[in-house]
């Protein structure tokens, strides 16, 4: 079946040129191509305002030291700095964030099962939702440190104590961002799934998931923020002997009073969260754009 | 084409007969649709036109399958595909993409193909690789034409599919459907509530009654096409249509 314009009589090639020309005029003019200097450009607009806090920061931190508060005890920046690169040379610290997040990617691996397949049940079923509909948002707000002895007593002071408390802090922000999601899908999208003849898996695969990415990345952002808020209290209240992670380094810190090295590893913490964070919010304004919602 | 009414039930595209439709339960009853009857031809443009409330998109949900009629037998030969007002796209798929979904009984590389030709022949080749985001609202419906037709729908049934669109890219679009309804044969139940639109289209505009539609007129056009919407014909066919809704609105508003 060779169908195409040629075949049409004049009249339609009328329509043909009509439609094309209302096409035109419809779209907004294409975007400038962007040279090397345009990504430049693009990089500094996003760069400097980072670059101005972090110096404004460590300004007033050094305000703070130079003031002489707490003066025999309070760590200047430079100290700190170079504390941190000295750790960084050694395999200490390489090896403790290598177990931080082994423990971090295994937890959040795990919330992600539970809580997808809690959440699609919960979205599909609907006495499933009218019973625990509301019991997976109030979990959200349950400090996950108050988990840790229930935990312990459980698991002992294991590895298995701190991925339980962390898989329970952040598997109900992953459910509910599901759940959202598809209560946000369009109607319309669904009838028009009914009509091209989408049922069961293929309609979940084809329209369903990807109609509720953008909530369900969401709900993983938030996931990751809770995983690593239980991450770190399970380290620190869970010290497993031979076994370094960050936590134990800032444990041994407190025990040696070493505010220095303290605050070089908070430093890392703080990195290792907004890097992950960064990840997420990548992954989230692509799929916004793709949709054309950013 | 003129307008072929008297068709037996078994060679009929789409069947209604005393069909209702009843939402609600106890003392919140809407009867959206009263005993209506209706034989539709193959390849015949039907247009049904009322004013609101007359059941017109809760008909052709029935006709698609998408809810029951209450009582009332509904035969319908052949595959249907559905077109709202709003395109309805897959946001995450490109425009290529949204149709090739209703390609799904193809392989790969014919899927590619024939989703390739269905946008030659809604005039969008060019923009295969676009998201529903970078096209217009009437690129986007035709794209939405596209894959209504992808599904080799033998009834095609429209819900005031050019309704959000300007008068210019409306009158391109009913040139656009005009082609490719007569080229395929199509079957095609046209809802709208512009009775020019209706008269522009169909080979028939059936008059629905409101709450609850019923039908009210059957009228045959006999305009001869190629039509335009501006042309007298289509204007004097349009007024008299538009008496009798009037006069429906009428016996409403006196009760």
């Amino acid at each position: 079946m060779a169908e195409g314009s040629s075949q049409r009589g004049a009249g339609v090639a009328t329509t043909a040129t009509a439609l094309a020309g209302l096409d035109v005029l419809d779209l907004p003019p294409e975007a400038r191509a962007s040279g090397q200097r345009q990504v430049l450009a693009v990089a500094w607009r996003v760069v400097w305002p980072k670059a101005l806090a972090v110096i404004i920061a460590l300004a007033a931190w050094e305000l703070i030291s130079v003031s002489g508060w707490k003066k025999l005890i309070f760590p200047a920046p430079g100290d700190t700095l170079s504390n941190l690169w000295g750790q960084l040379q050694t395999g200490l610290l390489w090896h403790a964030i290598g177990t931080t997040l082994y423990r971090a990617v295994l937890g959040f691996a795990l919330a992600l099962l539970v809580g997808v397949v809690i959440g699609a049940l919960v979205s599909r079923v609907r006495p499933l939702r009218a019973a625990i509909g509301s019991l997976i948002t109030g979990l959200q707000t349950m400090p996950s440190i108050a988990w840790f002895p229930f935990a312990i007593i459980l698991f002992g002071l294991t590895t298995q104590s701190i991925l339980f408390v962390v898989v329970l802090a952040a598997w109900s922000s992953i459910a509910n961002g599901l759940i959202a999601g598809s209560d946000l899908i369009s109607p319309l999208l669904l009838k028009n799934a009914h009509m091209m003849g989408l049922r069961g898996i293929s309609l979940y695969c084809r329209v369903i998931l990807p109609a509720l990415l953008p909530a369900f990345v969401a709900g993983l952002k938030q996931a990751w923020a809770f995983a690593w808020h239980s991450l770190m209290a399970g380290e620190l209240l869970v010290l497993i002997a031979n076994q370094p992670s960050v936590g134990v380094l800032l444990s041994t810190d407190q025990d040696q009073s070493d505010l220095v090295s303290a605050t070089a590893i908070i430093i890392v913490i703080l990195a290792i969260g907004i890097i992950v964070d960064m990840v997420f919010g990548v992954a989230e304004r692509g799929i916004r754009r793709r949709r054309g919602l950013a | 084409m003129s307008a072929t009414t008297s068709v037996t039930e078994a060679t009929a595209a789409v069947t209604l007969s005393g069909v209702s439709k009843v939402y609600g339960k106890g003392g919140a009853v809407v009867r959206a649709l009263d005993e209506l009857s209706l034989t539709v031809a193959p390849g015949e443009f039907t247009c049904l036109i009322g004013a609101s409330g007359c059941g017109k998109s809760t008909l052709l949900s029935l006709v698609a399958g998408l809810e029951r009629p209450t009582t009332g037998a509904l035969q319908v030969g052949g595959r249907v595909a559905l077109m709202f007002q709003e395109a309805g796209l897959f946001p995450w798929l490109t425009a290529a993409g949204n149709v090739e979904l209703s390609l799904r009984r193809l392989s790969r590389a014919e899927r590619g193909r024939r989703a390739a030709e269905l946008l030659d022949v809604v005039q969008l080749g060019g923009f295969a690789d676009k998201r529903p985001h970078e096209l217009s609202g009437g690129m986007r419906q035709r794209v939405s034409l596209a894959r209504a037709l992808a599904q080799d729908a033998d009834v095609l049934l429209m819900d005031e599919p050019f309704g959000a669109l300007d008068a210019m890219t409306r009158d391109v679009m009913h040139d656009e459907l005009d082609w490719i309804a007569a080229e395929r044969g199509l079957t095609v139940l046209f809802v709208t509530h512009n009775v020019r639109e209706a008269v522009r289209l169909g080979d028939r505009v059936v008059v629905l009654s409101s709450r609850p539609g019923r039908v009210l007129a059957d009228i045959p056009v006999g305009v001869e096409r190629p039509r335009r919407i501006d042309s007298a014909p289509v204007a004097q066919a349009a007024a008299e249509i538009t008496d009798l809704l009037r006069e429906e609105m009428r016996r409403h508003g006196g009760r």
